[in-house]
């Protein structure tokens, strides 16, 4: 074995991509977010108190979660209790009893949720304290009585899984009331549009956004959501188009059912995106009068105080709260080697058959999913990474999460200093701003 | 009788606002003056009202309309009544880009020519155009029915699903997917229906009717478009 070498350029997932082509014909969709390594979160540490850094005393001092979205132009900003965020999932991609779930959880920690491509259920709306609506190119299921129960609306532009792409939904998910609720027969392969059908460029979408507004009366904080490609000129847009929050989504961000080659090949990092967003917000003077919510990889709390660090007001999580559900349990193994994936691999989340009951619409297996139990876990998790950021901000010395600042930061690559602006650890080297 | 509101002397916020507190039933007459082409003109309605609006009208006019009835006498811009969800909104002249976007009911006329997209990824309302409508008319349509009295141009019915679209004059051509259909006795009954609400004289019989082929309706390497 030792004389064998996989080649670095054709290695042997590559292989398999190129078989599984060549015996299907059809491009492979999936769901998750990307696989491959990028310069990530992970790249930048914290510095913590030193001499000339005074720290709190964890569990005695107070350091404060809270967050307020939307007040630029709302009349009814969010309050949320902390920085975490759920991120738009449609009911159709993830079962009943997983929005409910969603709701419960977050409604328990404090932070809202959000619907997705398809519309507001019930379930979702009455388990949820905070329910952020989202408006999307498809408007499958857009309902002003809808927008009027909501108490924030996201305008979407795109995901960081597949900026410029629209959405797909397989037929296999869609029974008779995901097809009822988008106005589509059942089970056939639903495309969701890219492109808003009533609107194009910045100057149309200040005035979309503006009857948005008249609609609910100027109560409703509205996001605008962007997949992470241009951030500094996509923010800096959607801040001239009058949004009040501005969300980008990086290229690990998951998604329910994508093409691989989209998920891998199209828009930049989470870190690359990150400081971008700030500097744009920065330079029209509106960093923290317009909130700016990160998503894309976050997968706990030293992710989070790391976007409070370089300037994001909150995180938005999708990935992590499926897998706070009950996704990949190893408990499940077997089913999902069952079905050729295993615990810890499995991303058929497009496919309809997921035995875990989150991403499917299919009864018996939807009902595996306890919404009670689900939203007691994602509950748990969303508290465990508060407390871990509220950790780290403490080392720092601050008194509020969001107090945490680049100041703070090393960074352990060249890449992810030039990309976060940090300076390389050790140095006071920053690729391309100091030398 | 009926309200007078002159927007060079009130704002469209407080119209809007009048409107949407009227109490629910309210069966108001509105008449707005001197609109001159403002936008969101009596949107997110959602009781049965009447609003007239004498003038042109911006973009998203009656936006999401609900129950109420709205009367442009003159032109409007981008998105007229985009998302109704019932009631009726009739264009006195002609629409631009988008009219009737993603409307899932409710009634839209237009007297005269509709532009770009008309009745883009509507999901259930009726429209009705007396003139001409432009390229990519009822593009990804879902369900409810687009009327062309005059002329359509190119693309039209892109993508289409399950809309059902008829057109007395000429098709620059058809999008993807979407083939003319034949006429059956229900069809001329249904399409004499909507001319008659529109208050339409043109014959019925002179009518073609297009639709989707059903082809796309499943992802296969060969509709990889
Ligand atoms: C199952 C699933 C369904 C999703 N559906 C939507 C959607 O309907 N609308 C949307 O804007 N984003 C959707 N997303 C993307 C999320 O809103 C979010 O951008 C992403 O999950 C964040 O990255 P993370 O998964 O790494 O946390 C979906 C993601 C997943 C995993």
């Amino acid at each position: 074995m030792d004389s064998l070498r996989e080649s670095a350029t054709f290695d042997r997932t590559t292989i398999a991509a190129i078989q599984r082509a060549a015996r299907t014909g059809v491009y492979d969709i999936r769901g998750g977010g990307a696989k491959r390594a990028v310069p990530h979160f992970d790249d930048l540490v914290f510095l913590g108190a030193s001499m000339s850094r005074y720290p709190l005393e964890g569990y005695r001092e107070s350091c404060g979660t809270d967050v307020v979205l939307g007040g630029r132009h709302a009349s009814s900003p969010l309050h949320l209790d902390i920085p975490v965020t759920i991120a738009g999932m449609s009911f159709g991609a993830l079962s009943g009893p997983a929005k409910e779930a969603i709701g419960r959880g977050a409604s328990e920690a404090g932070t809202s949720t959000t619907t997705g491509d398809g519309g507001m259920t019930d379930e979702e709306r009455g388990h949820s304290s905070h329910l952020v609506y989202q408006y999307l190119p498809s408007r499958y299921g857009m309902n002003p009585d809808h927008l009027r129960a909501a108490d924030a609306i996201e305008i979407v532009l795109g995901q960081g899984a597949k900026p410029g792409g629209g959405g797909m939904l397989l037929g296999q998910k869609i029974t008779d009331r995901v097809a009822g609720m988008r106005t589509l027969p059942p089970g056939i392969d639903q495309r969701s549009a890219c492109r808003h059908p009533d609107w194009t460029g910045p100057d149309d979408l200040a005035i979309k956004i503006g009857e948005l507004r008249e609609i609910t009366d100027w109560t409703k904080p509205i996001y605008v959501k962007v997949g992470a490609s241009r951030p500094f000129y996509d923010v800096q847009l959607a801040v001239k188009a009058g949004a009040d929050v501005v969300v980008v989504d990086g290229m690990q961000g998951g998604t329910a059912a994508t093409q691989d080659v989209f998920i891998e090949h199209v828009g930049i990092p989470t870190l690359a995106a990150l400081p971008e967003a700030v500097r744009a917000l920065q330079e029209m003077g509106v960093h923290r009068e317009v909130q700016l919510i990160v998503s894309g990889g976050v997968r706990g709390g030293a992710d989070l105080a790391k976007c409070l660090a370089l300037g994001a007001d909150a995180v938005a999580i999708g990935t992590a709260a499926l897998i706070a559900l009950g996704d990949n349990d190893p408990g499940l193994d077997a089913e999902y080697r069952a079905l050729g994936s295993a615990a810890g691999y499995y991303d058929d989340w497009q496919d309809g058959r997921d035995p875990a009951g989150i991403t499917t619409q299919d009864p018996a297996l939807a009902a595996r999913l306890d919404p009670i139990e689900g939203g007691r876990r994602l509950a748990n998790f969303l508290r465990v990474m508060t407390m871990e950021a509220q950790t780290i901000a403490r080392a720092c010395g601050k008194a509020h999460v969001q107090h945490l600042e680049p100041e703070d930061l090393a960074a352990l690559t060249i890449e992810a200093a030039a990309m976060a602006r940090i300076p390389l650890a050790g140095t006071n080297w920053i690729p391309g701003v100091s030398f | 009788m009926g309200t007078v509101i002159d927007l060079s002397v009130t704002s469209v916020r407080s119209l809007n606002a009048d409107l949407h507190a009227l109490p629910a039933g309210a069966t108001d007459s509105i008449r707005v003056l001197r609109p001159d082409g403002r936008h969101s003109l009596a949107a997110g309605l959602d009781r049965p009202v009447t609003v007239e609006i004498d003038g042109h009208a911006g973009y998203y006019c009656a936006g999401m309309n609900q129950l109420a009835t709205v009367s442009v006498h003159g032109n409007v811009g981008v998105g007229v009544a985009e998302n109704m969800m019932s009631g009726r909104v009739h264009v006195h002249g002609d629409a631009s880009q988008s009219a009737g976007a993603t409307a899932h009911g409710g009634l839209l006329v237009i007297d005269g020519n509709a532009s770009a997209r008309c009745g883009i990824s509507m999901k259930g309302a009726d429209i009705v155009v007396g003139g001409d409508a432009g390229h990519m008319s009822a593009f990804m349509a879902q369900a409810g029915r687009l009327v062309i009295c005059g002329d359509a141009g190119d693309a039209l019915g892109d993508s289409i699903y399950e809309a059902r679209i008829y057109v007395r004059g000429s098709v620059a051509s058809l999008g993807a997917d979407c083939v003319q259909k034949e006429m059956s006795p229900s069809h001329l009954a249904e399409l004499s229906l909507l001319l008659a609400a529109a208050g339409r004289a043109e014959d019925p019989s002179e009518f073609r009717r297009y639709g989707s082929a059903r082809t796309l309706y499943h992802f296969h390497s060969d509709n990889a478009y």
